[in-house]
């Protein structure tokens, strides 16, 4: 909410310097600032009237204006199309601080020849001055802007915005930020008296108000003001519509805005003749019922709003916008002005449904009270008569069917303490209460406070509200910092918050760089990863009102986004580059949420090493990729095989799940080079990706502490020749069955010259231990000697020669 | 040559193996040669100890001195060994060195190491930790949900009804439905606060909790905005919770993540589902107070929402407001990291550009 210093300060003395007022509001709920200072920089600016237009000797599109200043008279040199004679302007003279409409820069103005011809000064635009962007022509000031007075005590101002949240609709008002500023600086509050002359003929006479749906509509007023003749405001009205961000049309369109802004009530004026049958009925609107609102937009309607409706056709869509109808125009005489009240959800809904933002609809929409229709119908009436010469019927027509008893809430000492941490005496929080217009009385013992919210607060209801405003009055610096002391309740975190952690330390000691990737992807993204079908087997969830086509659906999985880093980064680096995302994937449940399932995914490629000089830069292969995996499930405690599979993404032979204890938890493997291609990389990329829940049960706590050898171990090598299609894994696996095996590792492939066709050479080093003896040579031997009787027996292995 | 009478001969071999030793010793170089030596001279099956195994043969009086002889020249051979050992030691390590220097002299000791390639965490990962591990320390636990979720527990159970201006507030990306019609409505999360609501409904006081997660609004992106972050609510509900509490605790955080210079500041705001509603800050990282771009010239900038726990709140989820008190509170989670370290682009965070992340 903008609001000007000078219209503040009709209602309430300002008494401490601004920014003290402004942090108190800030303290209390509403964070203040100082938007602009108008006229801070006018000095020497001044008042003055044009008295003479003469052509330029020199220039056909320039003028020379004689300004009076009332003790003298200048001359300059214009440019602007607006001079007249009679125009009151401001006049800056040589010296004076403008602001440079070409340059947008503040400079001082010099005395200057135009076209032969001196200029002692010059008539100033708004941008000039800094008022607005305007720079059509000179500022023309109202006719009754005193000549000779600087302009700064004339136009000087200040307005401040406020930030006013969802609860103080009272607060969208500069009487109620008055009653604020009252309250914080200890003033007291003076209101605009209201009163007019009343005609002789009773409202009632000339109009009737029906209300079929006081459900959405508690209470509505209306006045008829007759005679009326629509001209411009007054330049001060003007001043403080623009102060406060409004636009200035006519008299009556803008003494609505003056009050609604005055008193934070939203008033709407009809032209009275051309409401049919002279009556109003607010009423629900049919379904598909159109109305042509003030901005000329065609708008359907539904059961769901409401509307003001005269007898044939509805003339206004309740509290959101008047309808073209009914509005005022420059014929119009008479006018039925409206104060009402109406349901704020159905205001909220119809506003956001019809996509009419307006200041009225978010008055309404935050709940302002229906007591506060008349004073403000009352104070908009007298306005009008006032500046449009009419006059007002007798009376206001009041239909009020939805009153509700104002309710004291009842505090007590205790629990302000209970809920504060504080203890505050009851004259501290009845003072409290009280600088807000709280109706307040001490009862019980002393220790209760029984309190009335004043009509504007809306948004009181229980005893914690009291407690707020007791709390917000004296200051939350008040209240003191103490650390918790109730005992720390029994933890039982989950399993896999913690596995979380222990898998990104392990991955990042592994040298991956952990990435954070948007949820939110595209089908166009996820069919990258299907090389073949082109169309993953489950929709992924949608999202109704997605921002871009890039972020309409929620990731079924990791691997595209990381694709879509690798391929990016890959563009700025050629170094290796190995990357990781920890995170949900959704995947769609019916008539529930998603499962959201933590996956770990990765992707690797490059060179191994970085090129150097003392390495090749051999790439990464499967291997890498598998030996990340195995080197997190060997931290884990997991242990976990790995099996073919068919994974469409991956290449259809370099690819293994990951089992454990029979059950897939993951894949590892090669990027098929079609999913490589539609993700723009050229080079070979290897993923790896683990569900997390699946995980986790082969992780939590299985591991017993094995002791450390006591005698010591024997290490033999052995050569095997063996047919091409044995794998590894079953050599291994006889090997290992044996006792006295304590570690199996391979440290030679090979396949060429040195074997015969068909065969490969695989070496093993055995590491065979006791956990009870010191090995001889001969025991080692004889154990040998049967693991090779079975490799012979069962895979055809021979020793190499 | 002299024939020894036996007593003579095995008094004297005790020292006679002592000087072969000795001799033999002195001419040994490596570490190597002094094992074989020890072997020899010294092991179970050594001269002296054989030796000495032979001592029960003897008559008493002989037996006496020859074993009294051989246990001393024992003795010093052992320390003899020693003394050796350290000399050899000291020989090599010397010699160590000076090869060493040698061969530094001849390489070039400003070439790069060997490279290790160092991973990191994401830093949004490593200010979730780091704020998560500050509320860890004051006992609470850490609680994930769900980020697709009911509209109840983001907006209803909150005292945020259908048509509630504060929904205007918080953008939301709906979540379609298979269903033409579902009576509830599924959202992406516009806070963790939902999570509150669920911890407010399942848990039992007393409770302490703290829920770091994604949250996401239906924004445009630019340099300020995305459309999913990341947010860590709080809550605490137990008998006798106040909003010194609040204070205390928040108060705490704020020292422990951003320093103890930072001053900070506590004022009123509003949030439906709290009341009295909070608003921290802390004095500009930047300008120290003074006022400045970042901090819009006020001087602070927010870092938090908090407040009591609205009654209706709780007792929609089951606990008694009458009963139990319960603060509540929501940590943005790039602003402070942002602020910590300069970013001006929260973009960037979800760019997975390892230029960037690599700064971390």
């Amino acid at each position: 909410m903008k609001a000007s210093l000078n219209w503040l300060e009709e209602y309430v003395d300002i008494t401490l310097p601004l920014d003290d007022v402004l942090n108190r509001l800030t303290m209390a709920g509403f964070e203040g600032r100082v938007l602009q200072s108008i006229g801070d920089s006018w000095e020497g600016i001044v008042i003055g009237q044009i008295t003479a237009v003469n052509p330029h000797p020199n220039a056909d599109r320039l003028t020379l204006v004689t300004i009076d200043l009332g003790p003298r008279q200048e001359t300059v040199v214009c440019g602007a199309p607006n001079v007249a004679v009679g125009a009151r302007v401001a006049f800056a003279p040589v010296g004076s601080q403008l602001i440079n409409p070409h340059t947008g820069k503040t400079e001082r103005l010099k005395s200057a020849r135009i076209r032969g011809v001196v200029s002692s000064g010059m008539a100033c635009s708004e941008k000039e001055l800094g008022i607005s962007e305007n720079h059509e022509g000179i500022l023309v000031l109202p006719a009754e802007a005193p000549v000779g007075t600087p302009l700064a005590d004339y136009l000087g101002d200040v307005v401040i915005n406020l930030d006013v949240t969802p609860n103080r609709p009272d607060c969208l008002s500069i009487i109620g930020i008055s009653r604020e500023i009252a309250a914080l600086t200890g003033q007291d509050i003076h209101l605009p008296g209201v009163s007019y002359q009343e005609g002789a003929s009773s409202v009632d006479q000339h109009i009737s108000v029906e209300i079929s749906a006081p459900d959405l509509c508690p209470r509505y007023c209306a006045s008829l003001i007759t005679g009326v003749k629509l001209a411009e405001s007054p330049g001060w009205m003007q001043q403080r519509l623009v102060a406060c961000g409004m636009r200035p049309i006519n008299n009556v369109v803008d003494v609505t805005n003056y009050v609604m802004l005055e008193y934070g009530q939203p008033l709407h004026a009809f032209d009275y003749e051309r409401l049919r049958g002279k009556k109003i009925i607010v009423r629900r609107a049919a379904d598909s019922e159109m109305i042509v609102s003030l901005d000329g937009v065609e708008r359907v309607l539904s059961r769901d709003m409401l509307v003001i409706a005269d007898e044939e056709r509805s003339v206004a869509v309740a509290g959101v916008m008047g309808g073209a109808n009914s509005e005022v125009t420059e014929q119009t005489t008479s006018i039925l002005l409206e104060a009402a009240s109406f349901n704020p959800a159905s205001i909220h809904y119809t506003g956001r449904t019809l996509s009419m933002p307006s200041e009225a609809c978010m008055r309404f929409e935050r709940g302002i009270s229906p007591e506060l229709t008349t004073a403000t119908l009352k104070r908009a009436t007298q306005l009008i008569a006032e500046l449009g010469g009419g006059e007002a019927a007798g009376g206001i027509i009041d239909v009020y069917p939805g009153r509700v008893e104002p309710e004291p809430i009842t505090i007590t000492t205790g629990e302000v303490k209970r809920v504060l941490g504080i203890e505050f005496s009851p004259e501290q929080i009845v003072g409290a209460l009280a600088s807000l217009g709280f109706d307040c009385r001490q009862a019980g013992s002393g220790a209760e406070v029984v309190a009335t919210a004043p009509y504007w607060r809306s948004d009181i209801n229980l005893p914690v509200d009291l407690i707020e405003e007791v709390a917000r009055i004296i200051g939350y610096d008040e209240i003191p910092m103490t650390m918790l002391s109730q005992p720390i309740p029994r933890q039982n975190p989950e399993p896999v918050i913690g596995l979380k952690r222990e898998v990104r330390r392990v991955l990042t000691g592994l040298g991956f760089q952990e990435i954070i990737s948007y949820t939110l992807t595209s089908l166009e993204l996820l069919s990258r990863l299907l090389p073949e079908s082109h169309s993953p087997a489950i929709t992924p969830l949608r999202v109704t009102n997605p921002m871009t086509v890039e972020q309409e659906y929620l990731r079924p999985d990791l691997r595209a986004n990381l694709l879509s880093a690798f391929s990016a980064n890959r563009g700025r680096l050629d170094s290796g580059i190995r990357i990781f995302e920890l995170g949900r994937v959704y995947l769609p449940r019916e008539r529930d949420l998603p499962d959201e399932v933590e996956v770990l995914c990765g992707v690797l490629g490059g060179p191994r090493h970085e090129k150097s000089w003392y390495d090749d830069e051999k790439s990464v292969d499967f291997f890498d990729a598998k030996g990340v995996v195995q080197a997190l499930l060997g931290q884990l405690g997991v242990a976990a095989g790995f099996e073919g599979c068919r994974d469409e993404s991956l290449h259809p032979a370099k690819q293994a799940a990951i089992v454990a204890d029979g059950r897939n938890v993951g894949v590892v493997g090669e990027l098929h080079p079609g999913v490589l291609e539609a993700f723009e990389i050229a080079e070979s990329v290897y993923l790896f990706e683990i569900s997390l829940p699946a995980l986790l049960p082969f992780t939590v706590g299985h591991r017993i502490f094995q002791p450390i050898p006591r005698f010591p171990a024997i290490v033999r090598d052995m050569a095997l020749v063996i047919d091409a299609g044995v794998a590894h894994q079953r050599v291994v696996d006889i090997i290992e069955s044996f006792p006295l095996v304590e570690q199996v590792a391979i440290f030679d492939v090979y396949t060429g010259d040195q074997v015969p066709p068909g065969k490969k050479s695989l070496a093993y080093r055995v590491t065979y231990q006791s956990p009870a003896h010191t090995l001889t040579d001969e025991e080692v031997k004889r154990v040998q000697k049967r693991i090779l009787d079975r490799l012979s027996q069962e895979l055809g292995a021979g020793l190499r020669g | 040559m002299v024939i020894w009478s036996q007593g003579e001969e095995m008094s004297q071999q005790p020292e006679q193996i002592r000087l072969n030793a000795l001799r033999e010793l002195e001419g040994i170089t490596g570490i190597d040669g002094l094992e074989s030596w020890r072997v020899r001279y010294l092991g179970r099956k050594g001269e002296l100890t054989m030796i000495l195994r032979g001592l029960s043969a003897l008559p008493l009086e002989e037996r006496k001195t020859v074993g009294a002889s051989a246990n001393r020249v024992r003795a010093d051979l052992e320390e003899s060994l020693r003394r050796k050992a350290e000399e050899l030691k000291a020989e090599l390590e010397k010699r160590a060195v000076r090869g060493g220097g040698a061969e530094l002299a001849r390489g070039d000791i400003t070439l790069p190491g060997r490279h290790y390639p160092l991973g990191r965490l994401h830093p949004i990962t490593q200010t979730l930790d780091a704020m998560c591990d500050i509320f860890a320390s004051m006992g609470f636990q850490v609680m994930e949900g769900p980020e697709v979720e009911w509209d109840y527990y983001n907006f209803e159970a909150l005292n945020i009804p259908g048509e509630h201006p504060a929904r205007d507030t918080m953008s939301t990306c709906w979540v379609e439905s298979e269903a033409e019609r579902e009576d509830r409505l599924r959202l992406l999360r516009t806070h963790t606060t939902a999570v509150s609501a669920r911890v407010i409904e399942t848990m039992e006081p007393p409770i302490r909790v703290i829920e770091p997660g994604k949250i996401y609004r239906y924004e445009a992106s630019d340099a300020t905005h995305v459309p999913m972050f990341h947010q860590v609510d709080g809550l605490v509900v137990d008998k006798g919770i106040t909003m010194a509490d609040l204070k205390g605790t928040l108060y705490e955080f704020a020292r422990r993540y951003f320093g103890e210079d930072r001053k900070v500041r506590f004022r009123c705001d509003y949030f439906p589902f709290v009341e009295p509603g909070v608003e921290m800050a802390i004095d500009c990282l930047v300008c120290n107070g003074k006022g400045c771009r970042l901090c819009g010239d006020s001087g602070w900038i927010e870092i938090l929402g908090a407040g009591m726990t609205h009654p209706d709140v709780l007792r929609r989820g089951g606990i008694d407001p009458d009963v139990y008190t319960s603060f509540a509170f929501g940590i943005g989670v790039e602003r402070p990291h942002m602020l910590r370290y300069g970013v001006d682009d929260i973009r960037l965070y979800f760019g997975s550009d390892l230029r960037f992340l690599r700064q971390f």
